[in-house]
Protein backbone atom coordinates (compact mmCIF):
# COMPACT_ATOMS: atom_id res chain seq x y z
CA UNK A 1 0.00 0.00 0.00
CA UNK A 2 1.48 3.26 -0.80
CA UNK A 3 0.50 6.30 0.93
CA UNK A 4 -0.39 9.45 -0.90
CA UNK A 5 1.38 12.49 0.69
CA UNK A 6 -0.67 15.13 2.76
CA UNK A 7 1.42 17.65 1.01
CA UNK A 8 3.18 17.41 -2.43
CA UNK A 9 5.44 20.21 -3.92
CA UNK A 10 6.59 19.31 -7.04
CA UNK A 11 8.90 21.86 -9.52
CA UNK A 12 7.84 24.63 -7.45
CA UNK A 13 9.67 27.91 -8.45
CA UNK A 14 9.33 31.70 -7.51
CA UNK A 15 10.55 34.68 -8.19
CA UNK A 16 10.54 38.31 -6.47
CA UNK A 17 10.57 41.15 -9.49
CA UNK A 18 12.67 37.91 -11.80
CA UNK A 19 14.64 37.33 -9.72
CA UNK A 20 14.68 33.35 -8.74
CA UNK A 21 14.11 32.37 -5.08
CA UNK A 22 13.25 28.98 -5.22
CA UNK A 23 14.48 27.44 -8.70
CA UNK A 24 12.62 24.22 -9.17
CA UNK A 25 11.98 22.16 -5.33
CA UNK A 26 10.16 18.88 -5.28
CA UNK A 27 9.16 17.49 -1.85
CA UNK A 28 6.39 15.88 0.28
CA UNK A 29 5.00 15.38 3.77
CA UNK A 30 3.31 12.30 4.65
CA UNK A 31 0.84 12.56 7.27
CA UNK A 32 1.49 12.19 10.70
CA UNK A 33 5.15 13.35 10.02
CA UNK A 34 7.52 16.00 11.34
CA UNK A 35 9.93 16.79 8.15
CA UNK A 36 12.05 19.86 8.50
CA UNK A 37 13.40 22.27 5.66
CA UNK A 38 16.53 23.51 6.80
CA UNK A 39 19.03 26.24 5.44
CA UNK A 40 21.57 28.91 5.65
CA UNK A 41 19.63 32.45 6.05
CA UNK A 42 18.60 33.27 2.59
CA UNK A 43 18.69 30.25 1.32
CA UNK A 44 14.33 30.51 0.51
CA UNK A 45 13.15 28.84 3.14
CA UNK A 46 10.68 31.26 4.50
CA UNK A 47 10.30 31.89 0.26
CA UNK A 48 8.57 28.42 -0.09
CA UNK A 49 6.27 28.19 3.30
CA UNK A 50 5.11 32.02 1.42
CA UNK A 51 4.67 30.02 -1.57
CA UNK A 52 2.87 27.04 0.00
CA UNK A 53 0.41 29.62 2.38
CA UNK A 54 -0.73 31.52 -1.13
CA UNK A 55 1.33 34.92 -0.17
CA UNK A 56 3.56 34.86 -3.19
CA UNK A 57 2.45 33.49 -6.39
CA UNK A 58 5.03 31.05 -8.13
CA UNK A 59 6.49 30.88 -11.68
CA UNK A 60 6.50 27.42 -12.01
CA UNK A 61 5.36 24.03 -10.14
CA UNK A 62 2.69 22.73 -8.17
CA UNK A 63 1.68 22.27 -4.47
CA UNK A 64 -1.27 19.61 -3.79
CA UNK A 65 -2.61 19.41 -0.23
CA UNK A 66 -4.39 16.22 0.57
CA UNK A 67 -4.35 15.50 -3.21
CA UNK A 68 -6.11 19.22 -3.59
CA UNK A 69 -4.26 21.38 -6.49
CA UNK A 70 -3.81 24.76 -4.08
CA UNK A 71 -1.03 25.98 -6.09
CA UNK A 72 -1.95 30.16 -5.97
CA UNK A 73 -4.67 29.24 -3.88
CA UNK A 74 -5.97 32.52 -1.75
CA UNK A 75 -4.36 32.33 1.51
CA UNK A 76 -7.59 32.92 3.54
CA UNK A 77 -9.26 29.88 1.80
CA UNK A 78 -6.40 27.11 3.33
CA UNK A 79 -7.07 27.73 6.60
CA UNK A 80 -10.58 26.10 6.05
CA UNK A 81 -8.42 22.59 4.22
CA UNK A 82 -6.55 22.35 7.48
CA UNK A 83 -3.44 24.54 6.91
CA UNK A 84 -1.93 26.93 9.61
CA UNK A 85 1.27 28.33 9.75
CA UNK A 86 3.73 30.04 11.89
CA UNK A 87 4.90 32.75 10.61
CA UNK A 88 8.35 34.14 10.57
CA UNK A 89 9.15 36.47 13.47
CA UNK A 90 5.98 35.47 14.64
CA UNK A 91 3.57 37.68 13.43
CA UNK A 92 1.14 38.09 16.64
CA UNK A 93 -1.54 40.90 16.47
CA UNK A 94 0.28 43.83 18.45
CA UNK A 95 -2.87 46.12 19.86
CA UNK A 96 -4.77 42.98 20.56
CA UNK A 97 -5.03 41.10 23.35
CA UNK A 98 -3.74 37.60 24.32
CA UNK A 99 -7.17 36.35 24.36
CA UNK A 100 -8.13 38.11 20.96
CA UNK A 101 -5.39 36.66 19.10
CA UNK A 102 -5.93 33.12 20.47
CA UNK A 103 -9.83 34.18 19.08
CA UNK A 104 -8.10 35.24 16.07
CA UNK A 105 -6.92 31.83 15.51
CA UNK A 106 -11.00 29.83 15.70
CA UNK A 107 -11.87 32.89 13.46
CA UNK A 108 -12.93 30.13 10.62
CA UNK A 109 -14.87 27.87 13.65
CA UNK A 110 -18.01 28.34 14.96
CA UNK A 111 -18.39 25.77 17.37
CA UNK A 112 -18.14 28.31 20.76
CA UNK A 113 -18.14 25.16 22.92
CA UNK A 114 -15.67 23.67 21.52
CA UNK A 115 -13.51 26.89 20.69
CA UNK A 116 -13.13 27.56 24.98
CA UNK A 117 -12.03 24.16 25.50
CA UNK A 118 -9.63 24.64 22.87
CA UNK A 119 -8.41 27.74 24.39
CA UNK A 120 -8.38 26.03 27.60
CA UNK A 121 -5.52 23.52 26.27
CA UNK A 122 -3.88 26.47 24.71
CA UNK A 123 -3.85 28.45 27.86
CA UNK A 124 -2.64 24.81 29.93
CA UNK A 125 0.06 24.26 27.24
CA UNK A 126 1.21 28.28 27.90
CA UNK A 127 0.28 28.97 31.37
CA UNK A 128 2.23 32.40 30.77
CA UNK A 129 -0.19 33.50 27.92
CA UNK A 130 -3.21 32.58 30.81
CA UNK A 131 -1.82 35.64 32.99
CA UNK A 132 -1.86 37.64 30.42
CA UNK A 133 -4.67 37.06 28.91
CA UNK A 134 -5.72 40.76 29.00
CA UNK A 135 -2.80 42.59 27.75
CA UNK A 136 -1.76 43.58 24.27
CA UNK A 137 0.55 40.93 22.85
CA UNK A 138 3.18 43.66 21.81
CA UNK A 139 3.77 43.84 25.38
CA UNK A 140 5.01 40.30 25.51
CA UNK A 141 8.73 39.31 25.39
CA UNK A 142 9.61 36.89 22.27
CA UNK A 143 9.35 33.86 24.24
CA UNK A 144 6.03 34.45 24.94
CA UNK A 145 4.93 36.29 21.62
CA UNK A 146 6.14 32.69 20.04
CA UNK A 147 4.13 30.16 22.35
CA UNK A 148 1.08 32.83 21.38
CA UNK A 149 2.13 32.49 18.20
CA UNK A 150 2.11 28.25 18.29
CA UNK A 151 -1.19 28.65 20.49
CA UNK A 152 -3.33 30.49 17.58
CA UNK A 153 -2.09 28.18 15.15
CA UNK A 154 -3.53 25.38 17.30
CA UNK A 155 -7.00 27.03 17.46
CA UNK A 156 -7.48 26.26 13.96
CA UNK A 157 -6.96 22.77 14.47
CA UNK A 158 -4.67 21.98 11.60
CA UNK A 159 -3.91 19.05 10.29
CA UNK A 160 -0.78 20.41 8.73
CA UNK A 161 1.40 22.86 11.18
CA UNK A 162 3.95 24.79 9.21
CA UNK A 163 6.70 26.89 11.54
CA UNK A 164 8.64 29.35 10.11
CA UNK A 165 11.88 29.63 12.57
CA UNK A 166 10.42 29.21 15.67
CA UNK A 167 13.81 29.54 17.52
CA UNK A 168 14.61 32.59 16.11
CA UNK A 169 15.97 34.76 18.40
CA UNK A 170 14.98 33.06 21.77
CA UNK A 171 17.43 32.40 24.34
CA UNK A 172 17.98 28.54 24.25
CA UNK A 173 16.25 27.88 27.72
CA UNK A 174 13.07 28.85 25.82
CA UNK A 175 13.89 27.36 22.69
CA UNK A 176 13.91 24.17 24.43
CA UNK A 177 10.38 24.89 25.73
CA UNK A 178 9.20 25.84 22.16
CA UNK A 179 10.39 22.35 21.27
CA UNK A 180 8.82 19.90 23.50
CA UNK A 181 5.50 22.03 22.99
CA UNK A 182 6.96 21.45 18.97
CA UNK A 183 6.88 17.48 19.76
CA UNK A 184 3.83 17.19 22.08
CA UNK A 185 1.72 18.57 19.14
CA UNK A 186 3.44 16.26 16.93
CA UNK A 187 2.58 13.27 19.06
CA UNK A 188 -1.45 15.00 19.56
CA UNK A 189 -1.51 13.84 15.24
CA UNK A 190 -0.52 16.85 13.86
CA UNK A 191 1.76 16.49 10.54
CA UNK A 192 4.71 19.60 10.59
CA UNK A 193 6.34 20.83 7.96
CA UNK A 194 9.66 22.32 10.71
CA UNK A 195 11.62 25.35 9.42
CA UNK A 196 14.79 26.24 10.96
CA UNK A 197 18.09 27.51 10.76
CA UNK A 198 18.96 25.92 13.89
CA UNK A 199 20.10 22.22 12.13
CA UNK A 200 20.85 20.80 15.15
CA UNK A 201 17.83 21.00 16.72
CA UNK A 202 15.52 20.66 13.81
CA UNK A 203 17.51 17.29 12.64
CA UNK A 204 16.39 16.12 16.69
CA UNK A 205 12.98 17.11 16.64
CA UNK A 206 12.36 15.74 12.82
CA UNK A 207 11.69 12.37 11.04
CA UNK A 208 12.91 13.34 8.00
CA UNK A 209 14.90 16.75 6.49
CA UNK A 210 15.46 18.15 3.50
CA UNK A 211 18.45 20.66 3.04
CA UNK A 212 17.64 23.74 0.93
CA UNK A 213 21.10 25.84 -0.33
CA UNK A 214 20.31 29.17 -2.57
CA UNK A 215 16.45 27.98 -3.69
CA UNK A 216 18.15 23.92 -5.01
CA UNK A 217 17.40 21.31 -2.40
CA UNK A 218 20.77 19.50 -1.92
CA UNK A 219 20.36 16.59 0.39
CA UNK A 220 17.21 14.84 1.64
CA UNK A 221 16.94 11.86 4.05
CA UNK A 222 16.37 10.43 6.95
CA UNK A 223 16.70 13.59 10.04
CA UNK A 224 19.34 11.02 12.07
CA UNK A 225 20.94 9.96 9.10
CA UNK A 226 22.03 13.67 8.20
CA UNK A 227 22.70 14.28 11.77
CA UNK A 228 25.41 11.71 11.29
CA UNK A 229 26.05 12.88 8.09
CA UNK A 230 30.09 14.56 7.56
CA UNK A 231 28.54 16.93 5.19
CA UNK A 232 25.74 18.09 7.09
CA UNK A 233 27.96 18.09 9.98
CA UNK A 234 30.37 20.99 8.49
CA UNK A 235 28.26 23.20 6.63
CA UNK A 236 24.92 22.83 9.54
CA UNK A 237 26.27 21.39 12.72
CA UNK A 238 29.28 23.52 12.94
CA UNK A 239 32.15 20.95 12.72
CA UNK B 1 -18.80 83.56 30.07
CA UNK B 2 -21.82 83.40 28.17
CA UNK B 3 -20.10 83.48 24.78
CA UNK B 4 -17.66 80.81 26.28
CA UNK B 5 -20.93 78.81 27.14
CA UNK B 6 -22.41 79.36 24.19
CA UNK B 7 -19.35 78.39 22.08
CA UNK B 8 -18.96 75.83 23.63
CA UNK B 9 -22.43 74.01 23.09
CA UNK B 10 -21.51 75.05 19.11
CA UNK B 11 -18.82 73.63 18.87
CA UNK B 12 -19.25 70.20 20.84
CA UNK B 13 -22.20 70.12 18.36
CA UNK B 14 -19.87 70.52 14.83
CA UNK B 15 -17.46 68.68 16.82
CA UNK B 16 -19.51 65.59 17.55
CA UNK B 17 -20.45 65.48 13.41
CA UNK B 18 -16.37 66.24 12.35
CA UNK B 19 -16.13 63.13 15.01
CA UNK B 20 -18.43 60.88 13.04
CA UNK B 21 -16.94 62.09 9.59
CA UNK B 22 -13.33 61.43 10.85
CA UNK B 23 -14.10 58.16 11.72
CA UNK B 24 -14.41 57.38 7.72
CA UNK B 25 -11.29 58.73 7.67
CA UNK B 26 -9.29 57.24 10.11
CA UNK B 27 -10.81 53.53 9.78
CA UNK B 28 -10.07 53.53 5.85
CA UNK B 29 -6.20 54.91 6.96
CA UNK B 30 -5.77 52.13 9.97
CA UNK B 31 -6.54 49.25 7.29
CA UNK B 32 -4.93 50.01 4.19
CA UNK B 33 -2.94 53.74 5.12
CA UNK B 34 -5.24 55.48 2.69
CA UNK B 35 -6.39 58.86 3.20
CA UNK B 36 -9.74 58.68 1.11
CA UNK B 37 -10.22 61.88 0.23
CA UNK B 38 -13.02 61.48 -1.46
CA UNK B 39 -15.02 61.15 2.07
CA UNK B 40 -16.42 64.45 2.87
CA UNK B 41 -17.74 64.15 -0.72
CA UNK B 42 -19.42 60.96 0.55
CA UNK B 43 -21.48 62.87 3.32
CA UNK B 44 -22.36 65.50 0.78
CA UNK B 45 -23.99 62.48 -1.00
CA UNK B 46 -25.63 61.51 1.84
CA UNK B 47 -26.77 64.98 2.77
CA UNK B 48 -28.26 65.06 -1.04
CA UNK B 49 -29.98 61.73 -1.18
CA UNK B 50 -31.76 63.13 2.63
CA UNK B 51 -32.46 66.36 1.23
CA UNK B 52 -34.41 64.81 -2.36
CA UNK B 53 -36.27 62.39 0.06
CA UNK B 54 -37.20 64.51 2.72
CA UNK B 55 -38.49 67.22 -0.03
CA UNK B 56 -40.39 65.08 -1.85
CA UNK B 57 -42.10 63.68 1.61
CA UNK B 58 -42.34 66.98 3.37
CA UNK B 59 -45.91 67.52 2.24
CA UNK B 60 -46.38 63.77 3.02
CA UNK B 61 -48.59 64.47 6.05
CA UNK B 62 -46.18 61.81 7.99
CA UNK B 63 -44.85 62.80 10.84
CA UNK B 64 -41.51 64.82 10.53
CA UNK B 65 -39.23 62.86 12.68
CA UNK B 66 -40.42 59.89 10.32
CA UNK B 67 -39.69 61.73 7.30
CA UNK B 68 -36.32 62.26 8.39
CA UNK B 69 -35.81 58.99 9.53
CA UNK B 70 -36.92 57.70 5.49
CA UNK B 71 -34.63 60.52 4.17
CA UNK B 72 -31.60 59.17 6.38
CA UNK B 73 -32.22 55.45 5.94
CA UNK B 74 -32.45 56.06 1.94
CA UNK B 75 -28.96 58.25 2.67
CA UNK B 76 -27.48 55.05 4.39
CA UNK B 77 -27.15 52.59 1.72
CA UNK B 78 -26.51 54.65 -1.24
CA UNK B 79 -22.98 56.34 0.83
CA UNK B 80 -22.53 52.38 1.55
CA UNK B 81 -23.02 51.71 -2.31
CA UNK B 82 -20.48 54.57 -3.30
CA UNK B 83 -18.06 53.66 -0.79
CA UNK B 84 -17.88 50.08 -1.80
CA UNK B 85 -17.76 51.15 -5.31
CA UNK B 86 -15.14 54.14 -4.53
CA UNK B 87 -12.83 51.21 -2.68
CA UNK B 88 -13.47 48.21 -5.43
CA UNK B 89 -13.33 50.66 -8.63
CA UNK B 90 -11.04 53.24 -7.85
CA UNK B 91 -8.57 52.21 -4.71
CA UNK B 92 -8.46 47.95 -5.08
CA UNK B 93 -6.39 47.92 -8.54
CA UNK B 94 -4.12 50.22 -6.82
CA UNK B 95 -3.95 47.92 -3.30
CA UNK B 96 0.08 47.52 -4.39
CA UNK B 97 0.76 50.62 -6.40
CA UNK B 98 3.32 53.69 -4.53
CA UNK B 99 1.12 55.40 -2.39
CA UNK B 100 1.02 58.81 -4.57
CA UNK B 101 -1.29 56.47 -6.94
CA UNK B 102 -4.31 56.02 -4.62
CA UNK B 103 -3.86 59.54 -2.74
CA UNK B 104 -4.02 61.26 -6.25
CA UNK B 105 -6.89 58.88 -7.52
CA UNK B 106 -8.85 59.67 -4.07
CA UNK B 107 -8.93 63.46 -5.06
CA UNK B 108 -9.52 62.82 -8.19
CA UNK B 109 -12.84 60.68 -6.81
CA UNK B 110 -13.50 63.38 -4.97
CA UNK B 111 -13.32 66.10 -7.51
CA UNK B 112 -16.02 63.35 -9.93
CA UNK B 113 -18.17 62.85 -7.13
CA UNK B 114 -18.53 66.50 -6.71
CA UNK B 115 -19.54 66.93 -10.02
CA UNK B 116 -21.75 64.00 -10.44
CA UNK B 117 -23.82 65.88 -7.59
CA UNK B 118 -23.49 69.26 -9.52
CA UNK B 119 -25.19 67.75 -12.37
CA UNK B 120 -27.76 65.63 -10.07
CA UNK B 121 -28.37 68.35 -7.81
CA UNK B 122 -27.57 71.57 -9.55
CA UNK B 123 -25.30 73.79 -8.32
CA UNK B 124 -27.17 75.82 -6.16
CA UNK B 125 -28.03 76.03 -2.54
CA UNK B 126 -30.76 73.47 -1.60
CA UNK B 127 -32.94 74.64 1.30
CA UNK B 128 -32.86 71.75 3.31
CA UNK B 129 -37.14 71.51 4.30
CA UNK B 130 -37.19 72.91 7.99
CA UNK B 131 -40.00 70.13 8.59
CA UNK B 132 -38.67 69.82 12.22
CA UNK B 133 -39.92 73.02 14.45
CA UNK B 134 -36.61 74.62 16.07
CA UNK B 135 -36.89 74.69 19.63
CA UNK B 136 -34.37 77.01 21.81
CA UNK B 137 -33.50 75.85 25.05
CA UNK B 138 -31.66 78.10 27.97
CA UNK B 139 -28.51 76.78 29.59
CA UNK B 140 -27.35 79.23 32.17
CA UNK B 141 -27.16 81.99 29.41
CA UNK B 142 -26.64 80.12 26.61
CA UNK B 143 -28.99 79.08 24.44
CA UNK B 144 -29.05 75.24 22.75
CA UNK B 145 -32.09 73.77 20.14
CA UNK B 146 -33.21 70.81 19.96
CA UNK B 147 -31.73 69.81 16.73
CA UNK B 148 -27.98 70.22 18.29
CA UNK B 149 -28.34 67.80 20.94
CA UNK B 150 -30.25 65.34 18.66
CA UNK B 151 -26.91 65.71 16.96
CA UNK B 152 -25.12 65.23 19.89
CA UNK B 153 -26.59 62.29 21.18
CA UNK B 154 -27.08 60.82 18.13
CA UNK B 155 -22.86 61.29 17.56
CA UNK B 156 -22.42 59.89 20.87
CA UNK B 157 -24.76 56.55 20.35
CA UNK B 158 -22.77 56.11 16.62
CA UNK B 159 -19.53 56.47 18.27
CA UNK B 160 -20.32 54.38 21.03
CA UNK B 161 -21.62 51.73 18.58
CA UNK B 162 -18.74 51.62 16.42
CA UNK B 163 -16.62 51.15 19.99
CA UNK B 164 -18.80 47.93 20.63
CA UNK B 165 -18.49 46.53 16.96
CA UNK B 166 -14.50 47.40 17.09
CA UNK B 167 -13.85 45.46 20.45
CA UNK B 168 -16.62 43.36 21.04
CA UNK B 169 -17.63 41.43 17.61
CA UNK B 170 -15.51 39.20 15.71
CA UNK B 171 -16.05 41.18 12.76
CA UNK B 172 -14.62 44.01 14.53
CA UNK B 173 -11.62 42.11 16.06
CA UNK B 174 -10.82 40.72 12.55
CA UNK B 175 -10.86 44.18 11.40
CA UNK B 176 -8.05 45.12 14.06
CA UNK B 177 -5.83 42.67 13.08
CA UNK B 178 -6.00 42.84 9.44
CA UNK B 179 -5.22 46.57 10.13
CA UNK B 180 -2.31 45.37 12.20
CA UNK B 181 -1.21 42.78 10.07
CA UNK B 182 -3.09 41.69 7.20
CA UNK B 183 -1.06 38.62 5.55
CA UNK B 184 -0.87 37.10 8.95
CA UNK B 185 -5.18 37.77 9.46
CA UNK B 186 -4.95 36.25 5.74
CA UNK B 187 -3.76 32.92 7.62
CA UNK B 188 -6.53 33.42 9.93
CA UNK B 189 -9.07 33.03 7.26
CA UNK B 190 -9.87 36.31 6.93
CA UNK B 191 -10.80 37.24 3.49
CA UNK B 192 -8.62 40.95 3.57
CA UNK B 193 -10.61 42.10 0.17
CA UNK B 194 -14.30 41.23 2.45
CA UNK B 195 -13.07 43.48 5.61
CA UNK B 196 -11.55 46.66 3.30
CA UNK B 197 -14.88 46.78 2.01
CA UNK B 198 -16.91 46.50 5.05
CA UNK B 199 -14.30 49.04 6.32
CA UNK B 200 -15.27 51.39 3.70
CA UNK B 201 -18.79 50.38 4.17
CA UNK B 202 -19.39 51.26 7.64
CA UNK B 203 -17.30 54.55 7.34
CA UNK B 204 -20.09 56.16 4.50
CA UNK B 205 -23.24 54.91 6.53
CA UNK B 206 -21.30 56.97 9.28
CA UNK B 207 -20.89 59.66 6.74
CA UNK B 208 -24.67 59.25 5.53
CA UNK B 209 -25.77 60.30 9.33
CA UNK B 210 -23.38 63.10 9.49
CA UNK B 211 -24.33 64.65 6.18
CA UNK B 212 -28.44 64.55 7.29
CA UNK B 213 -26.95 66.13 10.41
CA UNK B 214 -24.96 69.30 8.80
CA UNK B 215 -28.43 69.78 6.27
CA UNK B 216 -30.34 69.53 9.21
CA UNK B 217 -28.49 72.02 10.99
CA UNK B 218 -26.98 74.21 8.58
CA UNK B 219 -30.71 74.15 7.07
CA UNK B 220 -28.70 73.93 3.17
CA UNK B 221 -27.23 70.95 1.40
CA UNK B 222 -24.39 71.71 -1.44
CA UNK B 223 -22.47 70.19 -3.88
CA UNK B 224 -19.08 71.19 -2.32
CA UNK B 225 -20.23 71.26 0.89
CA UNK B 226 -17.62 67.97 1.36
CA UNK B 227 -14.89 69.42 0.64
CA UNK B 228 -14.39 71.92 3.63
CA UNK B 229 -15.83 69.83 6.12
CA UNK B 230 -13.91 66.66 4.82
CA UNK B 231 -10.68 68.75 5.35
CA UNK B 232 -11.69 69.28 9.07
CA UNK B 233 -12.84 65.74 10.05
CA UNK B 234 -9.65 64.78 8.23
CA UNK B 235 -7.82 67.54 10.27
CA UNK B 236 -9.71 65.90 13.18
CA UNK B 237 -8.61 62.62 12.34
CA UNK B 238 -5.06 63.34 12.42
CA UNK B 239 -5.46 65.53 15.65
CA UNK B 240 -6.52 62.65 17.49
CA UNK B 241 -4.34 60.35 15.68
CA UNK B 242 -4.99 59.31 12.77
CA UNK B 243 -5.97 54.95 12.52
CA UNK B 244 -7.06 55.35 15.79
CA UNK B 245 -10.68 55.34 16.60
CA UNK B 246 -10.97 56.55 19.92
CA UNK B 247 -8.47 59.41 18.81
CA UNK B 248 -11.13 60.12 15.83
CA UNK B 249 -13.71 60.86 18.88
CA UNK B 250 -11.38 63.27 20.98
CA UNK B 251 -10.13 64.79 17.63
CA UNK B 252 -13.48 65.50 16.29
CA UNK B 253 -14.77 66.92 19.26
CA UNK B 254 -11.89 68.71 20.13
CA UNK B 255 -11.53 70.24 16.72
CA UNK B 256 -15.02 71.62 16.88
CA UNK B 257 -14.79 73.40 20.61
CA UNK B 258 -11.85 74.95 19.28
CA UNK B 259 -12.81 76.11 16.20
CA UNK B 260 -16.19 77.32 17.97
CA UNK B 261 -14.00 79.21 20.80
CA UNK B 262 -12.07 80.36 18.11
CA UNK B 263 -14.18 81.66 16.28
CA UNK B 264 -16.18 83.48 19.50
CA UNK B 265 -13.09 85.33 20.69
CA UNK B 266 -10.73 85.84 17.64
CA UNK B 267 -12.14 89.53 17.39
CA UNK B 268 -11.66 90.24 21.14
CA UNK B 269 -8.18 88.40 20.35
CA UNK B 270 -7.16 91.06 17.66
CA UNK B 271 -8.96 93.51 18.63
CA UNK B 272 -6.69 96.26 17.52
CA UNK B 273 -7.83 99.16 20.53
CA UNK B 274 -5.92 97.47 22.64
CA UNK B 275 -3.00 98.79 20.38
CA UNK B 276 -4.46 102.31 20.12
CA UNK B 277 -1.17 103.77 19.38
CA UNK B 278 -0.43 101.51 16.04
CA UNK B 279 -1.68 103.94 13.32
CA UNK B 280 -3.14 107.09 13.30
CA UNK B 281 -6.90 107.65 14.12
CA UNK B 282 -7.51 104.07 15.56
CA UNK B 283 -7.39 105.75 19.31
CA UNK B 284 -10.07 108.53 18.55
CA UNK B 285 -12.32 106.09 16.67
CA UNK B 286 -11.86 103.28 19.32
CA UNK B 287 -12.65 106.08 21.71
CA UNK B 288 -15.64 106.81 20.12
CA UNK B 289 -16.76 103.01 20.90
CA UNK B 290 -16.10 101.40 17.74
CA UNK B 291 -14.80 97.60 17.46
CA UNK B 292 -11.94 97.39 15.16
CA UNK B 293 -10.58 93.88 14.89
CA UNK B 294 -7.74 92.61 12.58
CA UNK B 295 -10.28 89.25 12.10
CA UNK B 296 -13.64 88.43 12.53
CA UNK B 297 -15.49 84.86 12.92
CA UNK B 298 -15.54 84.52 9.28
CA UNK B 299 -11.78 83.07 9.83
CA UNK B 300 -13.34 79.98 11.80
CA UNK B 301 -12.22 77.93 8.92
CA UNK B 302 -8.55 78.87 9.92
CA UNK B 303 -8.31 76.99 13.12
CA UNK B 304 -8.44 73.33 12.02
CA UNK B 305 -5.42 73.90 9.37
CA UNK B 306 -3.58 76.16 12.56
CA UNK B 307 -4.56 72.62 14.32
CA UNK B 308 -3.02 70.32 11.75
CA UNK B 309 -0.14 72.49 11.59
CA UNK B 310 0.44 72.37 15.04
CA UNK B 311 -0.25 68.80 15.42
CA UNK B 312 2.27 68.07 12.62
CA UNK B 313 4.98 70.10 13.83
CA UNK B 314 4.70 68.97 17.54
CA UNK B 315 2.94 65.14 17.76
CA UNK B 316 2.81 64.12 14.51
CA UNK B 317 1.39 60.85 15.58
CA UNK B 318 -1.59 62.70 16.98
CA UNK B 319 -3.03 62.50 20.94
CA UNK B 320 -4.35 59.04 21.62
CA UNK B 321 -1.81 57.81 18.35
CA UNK B 322 0.92 55.00 18.58
CA UNK B 323 4.28 55.69 16.32
CA UNK B 324 3.72 54.49 13.12
CA UNK B 325 6.42 52.51 11.66
CA UNK B 326 7.93 50.99 14.51
CA UNK B 327 6.17 47.29 13.45
CA UNK B 328 7.59 45.66 11.05
N1 LIG C 1 9.99 40.33 -0.44
C1 LIG C 1 11.15 40.04 -1.08
N2 LIG C 1 11.52 40.76 -2.16
C2 LIG C 1 12.67 40.49 -2.81
N3 LIG C 1 13.51 39.50 -2.48
C3 LIG C 1 13.18 38.75 -1.40
C4 LIG C 1 11.98 38.97 -0.65
N4 LIG C 1 11.92 38.07 0.35
C5 LIG C 1 13.03 37.32 0.23
N5 LIG C 1 13.78 37.71 -0.82
C6 LIG C 1 15.05 37.09 -1.27
O1 LIG C 1 14.78 35.75 -1.55
C7 LIG C 1 15.82 34.91 -1.04
C8 LIG C 1 15.24 33.89 -0.08
O2 LIG C 1 14.76 34.56 1.06
P1 LIG C 1 13.99 33.80 2.23
O3 LIG C 1 12.98 32.92 1.64
O4 LIG C 1 13.51 34.84 3.18
O5 LIG C 1 15.15 32.98 2.89
P2 LIG C 1 15.21 32.24 4.30
O6 LIG C 1 13.86 32.21 4.90
O7 LIG C 1 15.75 30.89 3.99
O8 LIG C 1 16.18 33.02 5.13
C9 LIG C 1 16.83 35.83 -0.42
O9 LIG C 1 17.86 36.06 -1.36
C10 LIG C 1 16.07 37.09 -0.16
O10 LIG C 1 16.90 38.20 -0.25
MG1 LIG D 1 13.25 32.98 6.67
Amino acid sequence: MTKSPMLRVAGLAVAYGGIRAIKGIDFEIYGGETVTLIGANGAGKTTTLRAITGLVPPVAGSIHLNGRDITGATSFSLVRQGLAMVPEGRGVFPQLTVSENVAMGAYIRDDKAEIARDVERVFSLFPRLRERAQQSAGTLSGGEQQMLAIGRALMSRPKLLLLDEPSMGLAPVIVQKVFAVIESIARDGVTILLVEQNANLALRTSDRAYVLESGLITIAGKSADLLSDPKVRAAYLGE
Amino acid sequence: METFLQQLFNGLTLGAVYAVVALGYTMVYGIIQLINFAHGEVVMIGAMVAFTIITLLANSGLPPVAIVLIGTSCAIPVCMIVGYALERIAYRPLRNAPRLAPLITAIGMSIVLQHVAMMVWSRNNLAFPQIIKTETYDIAGASVTNIQIVIVILCLVLMGGLLWLVHRTRLGISMRATAQNPRVAGLMGVNINREIAITFAIGAALGAVAGVMVGSYYGIAHYQMGALLGLKAFCAAVLGGIGNVPGAMVGGLLLGVIEALGAGYIGDLTDLCAVPWLFAGLAARCAAGEHISLFGSNYQDVFAFLVLIAVLVLRPSGLLGERVGDRA
